[in-house]
């Protein structure tokens, strides 16, 4: 109960790391939030016109499956490396004063979620503007975002402890999210996929469980599988207490590495 | 046994330090392959045991090294003892560097929030205090301004002026008062003073043992790692000044 209350006390700091994040990235930039809507839109646009042309794969609603993907994605990527780098980047302040250190680590992932939340409304545009049909499933896209929340945080956890150890995680890390993204259905069909490695992406790759559960809520022609969001939960349950513990266990030597 | 603020038994802190520091996976490897990795083992502090109650004022004597800002730490929470324990009862400020989790590109009036906010404070109490701290730090006009464009001293202020908003039970206090300029130096001096007279506990940093005899009234003095001797400030600051200066 006390512990609760200690933690508690830091949510206003949790709040103003966050709020310290979107003020600074909005202010630098004339266009202000327009960018986080304008800069997916304008991606996908270039990618619409490339695939459309290149390949054929025939996806109906192209143009929205192809954002849900980058955009959910692009969230993970962007959040995990963020959370890599959020001891190292405020050893400053963890040296000289008493503060709980995970909230550094859920304040990025947290403020990516929020410029995550500010980018849905490009999707919002892009399927007003292709009519893609309205119906009331398309408020389930909260469970697939929660879950997809929570499992980065596990994931950035255990990747904010490593680092500190080892700086060099960070490129793995990065060549390891290229790898991902081209095993994660971003812009083609899972059916592309020759059957191995369907079969191997379908159940083991927790992005493509969080993506197609979250296009199944929107797109009329993928099927909304409860399943997905049960298994969805579970790999973030279990991944959050896996970053949890291994972060928990090192917390205490962070001082002495960074 | 009540009225026991500070209680530091058996503490100890191992500093694990490469011969050169191994930070990333690449060397690592290459050291662990090569039978390279060994690391040189460093007691920054060993078997430290004392109490102090509430209300006394302690100062921390010591050669550059010796463990007195890693004795400081440890009583603060920002490092774990490796062996041992440290018990605390009651609220720290730490003066140990003012204005520690300031960001240079907020504006003042924000990173107030924001310094606050680290400290546990919350919003609505940071608001409510808002004018005593800028009337405190004297910086009425700036308050718009982005901290990278401040000086030093008007950093110091502001971190002063917040860490110093509560009354504290235990006050940390590691040299940071040479900041500033004497006006406020003087200033900062009398709501020490006045926190020190309503009962707040003292820990006190100085390398000016003048000082030390006068601000507070007892003493440890640490060497190496090791406590050496406690007692009151006058012995030991003067046993102290007799090992140092033959």
């Amino acid at each position: 109960m006390k512990l609760l209350l200690k933690h508690l006390k830091y949510k206003e700091l949790l709040f103003n790391l966050i709020s310290r994040d979107l003020k600074l990235k909005y202010r630098r930039s004339v266009l202000g939030y327009l960018w986080t809507i304008l800069n997916p839109l304008l991606i996908m646009i270039v990618m619409t016109i490339v695939f459309s042309h290149m390949f054929r794969f025939r996806i109906q609603h192209f143009p929205v499956y192809l954002l849900t993907g980058t955009l959910l994605f692009g969230f993970m990527q962007t959040a995990t490396i963020r959370a890599l780098n959020s001891i190292i980047d405020n050893a400053s302040l963890i040296r000289k004063t008493y503060v709980p250190k995970y909230i550094f680590t859920m304040s990025a992932i947290t403020s990516e979620l929020v410029n995550l939340l500010f980018a849905l409304f490009a999707l919002l545009f892009v399927i007003l503007a292709t009519g893609v049909p309205f119906t009331w499933y398309f408020l389930f896209i909260v469970v697939p975002l929660i879950q997809l929340y929570v499992f980065c945080l596990g994931v950035g956890l255990f990747l904010a402890q490593v680092a500190v150890f080892f700086r060099d995680i960070q490129y793995i890390w990065t060549v390891l999210c290229t790898a991902w993204m081209y095993l994660t259905p971003i812009f083609y069909p899972v059916e592309l996929l020759p059957d191995t490695l369907q079969w191997i992406v379908m159940r083991f790759n927790p992005l493509y469980i969080y993506i197609t559960a979250f296009r199944g809520c929107i797109l009329p022609g993928i099927a909304l599988q409860p399943e997905y969001f049960l298994y969805g939960a579970a790999l973030a349950i279990v991944v959050l207490l896996l970053g949890a513990l291994t972060f928990n266990l090192n917390k205490n030597k962070f001082i002495l590495h960074i | 046994m009540d009225n026991t603020v500070i209680k530091v038994e058996d503490a100890s802190i191992l500093f694990n330090m490469a011969s050169e520091k191994t930070d990333n996976l690449k060397e690592y490897f290459i050291k662990l392959v090569s039978g390279k990795l060994h690391f040189k083992e460093f007691w920054a502090l060993k078997d430290i045991s004392f109490e102090i109650k509430k209300g006394e004022s302690w100062g921390v004597v010591g050669r550059n090294g010796a463990g007195k800002s890693t004795l400081l730490k440890l009583i603060c929470g920002i490092l774990a003892p490796y062996k041992g324990k440290v018990t605390i009862h009651g609220s720290i400020a730490p003066l140990i560097e003012l204005g520690a989790g300031f960001d240079d590109n907020l504006t003042a009036e924000e990173n107030i929030y924001l310094g606050g906010s680290i400290l546990g404070h919350s919003k609505k109490f940071m608001r409510e205090q808002y004018d005593e701290i800028v009337d405190f730090a004297e910086l009425h006009e700036f308050m718009e301004m982005p901290l990278k464009n401040y000086s030093s001293g008007m950093r110091a202020r502001i971190g002063f002026a917040i860490a110093t908003l509560v009354k504290p039970d235990i006050l940390i206090i590691d040299e940071v008062l040479a900041v500033g300029d004497a006006a406020f130096q003087k200033k900062c001096e009398t709501r020490l003073n006045k926190m020190i007279g309503e009962g707040t506990t003292l820990l006190f940093v100085s390398h000016d043992n003048s000082q030390v005899k006068q601000v507070c009234k007892k003493a440890l003095w640490l060497n190496k790692g090791k406590l050496v001797m406690t007692g009151t400030a006058e012995e030991v600051c003067d046993a102290y000044e007799k090992e140092i200066l033959p």
